[in-house]
């Protein structure tokens, strides 16, 4: 996917370059375009340098088990199916906390012991178990209270006030979240009601 | 208070208020705050520095992809349709890069903002855009994989879902905060 869009781009632009007689414009777009890029990734280091400075204050200091505790709720209602004290639910709770706090390096070896932990549970080796797909349904649409590296390009390129995007990236996260939960549970029971027909239309021939 | 002015103030308190609570907190735990600091912000140079190849591969596809015309041809198809739900068509690469990876599609909210300028509408919804999901594919690669599961059954379309609800909820929101 990458790969295509990334070449697409290019080879597009060079042909609609050569056909409309623009194709001199080529060659001065690479250099001014690739020079912008170092430039930005250059004056992002001053914020991610701070910012990364903090995550580690928070890591170190245990803050993270204060949100935890208040993510707790959340946690048991959405995987009723693990016990409460199992080494799953303390995995996936440390792992939803990191990222709430938007420390992603921090948080991806607490999915992966969340999903060894659950693929103990798991009767099917092979197969994602339901959990596991809500586990991941609500990974991949992430919240985060502070985006960071968003944050640093803003103030790179310029922002009045590079944060002040935080409560909109907030919301829209909010409702991304939703949509993956509802989406898990509708697709849930849909594939539940599927098997239940596949085993009583099975009823029927015996 | 309208939804203008609650955002507003998130957006304003969040990062003071973390630094707040956080450095009270490690304080009365006793962590060495500055060394800790110190330890962390080290990462924080290479952190930059490793993002420059991505930048510079897709900045240069964007920006030829705008400055050939490229993207005039496209947008001029797609305009009609796009529209009447506020959706700009400069926004579109990024919409489609985001699911799939996470470095090229913060390289293209880059652009964008580098071009439209940060403070703009597209600019800003660009960013939260970037900001408010993850990449799927990624996410669902990485953690399937390290327990060697095979068939990921609905994960993948909840997950794609998810982001177009994502997608859509950044242009509107934008669209009623900023425009």
């Amino acid at each position: 996917m990458v790969n295509l869009l990334w070449a697409g781009m290019i080879i597009i632009a060079i042909a609609v370059a050569g056909i409309n007689g623009k194709i001199e414009t080529i060659t001065p777009i690479i250099f001014s375009s690739a020079e912008n890029a170092v430039n930005i990734s250059l004056s992002m280091i001053s914020i991610m340098v701070f910012w990364l400075g903090i995550m580690k204050i928070i890591e170190k200091s245990g803050f993270i088990h204060l949100v935890i505790f208040f993510l707790k709720p959340l946690a048991y209602w959405l995987f009723p199916g693990i016990p409460r004290n199992h080494k799953a639910m303390n995995a996936m709770l440390m792992n939803m906390s990191a990222n709430l706090l938007g420390m992603g390096n921090a948080a991806t070896p607490f999915g992966i012991k969340a999903m060894e932990e659950m693929q103990q549970l798991n009767p099917d080796r092979d197969t994602a178990s339901d959990n596991m797909c809500t586990f991941l349904a609500i990974n991949t649409a992430s919240l985060t209270l502070i985006p960071t590296t968003i944050i640093a390009i803003r103030s790179a390129t310029g922002a009045q006030n590079p944060t002040d995007i935080v409560g909109t990236t907030i919301i829209a996260s909010l409702c991304s979240i939703t949509v993956a939960i509802l989406g898990d549970r509708f697709f849930r029971f849909y594939s539940k009601k599927k098997e239940q027909g596949v085993i009583s239309n099975h009823k029927k021939f015996h | 208070m309208d939804l203008y002015a609650i955002i507003n103030v998130i957006s304003v308190w969040i990062v003071p208020g973390l630094i707040l609570l956080a450095l009270i907190y490690a304080y009365f735990r006793g962590v060495k705050v500055f060394d800790t600091f110190v330890e962390g912000a080290k990462e924080g140079f290479g952190m930059s520095v490793r993002l420059i190849p991505f930048l510079v591969g897709m900045m240069v596809a964007i920006g030829l992809f705008r400055g050939s015309g490229a993207m005039e041809l496209l947008s001029s198809l797609i305009e009609p349709l796009l529209s009447h739900l506020g959706i700009p068509s400069d926004i579109l690469p990024l919409a489609f890069m985001r699911p799939a990876s996470g470095s090229s599609s913060l390289a293209i909210a880059t652009e964008i903002m580098n071009i439209h300028g940060p403070d703009s509408l597209l600019g800003r919804m660009a960013a939260t855009m970037q900001g408010s999901t993850d990449t799927t594919l990624y996410v669902l690669t990485v953690y399937f994989g390290a327990v060697g599961i095979k068939k990921i059954r609905y994960a993948l379309i909840v997950g794609l879902i998810a982001d177009l609800a994502g997608i859509l909820a950044s242009v509107f929101i934008c669209n009623l905060v900023f425009a």
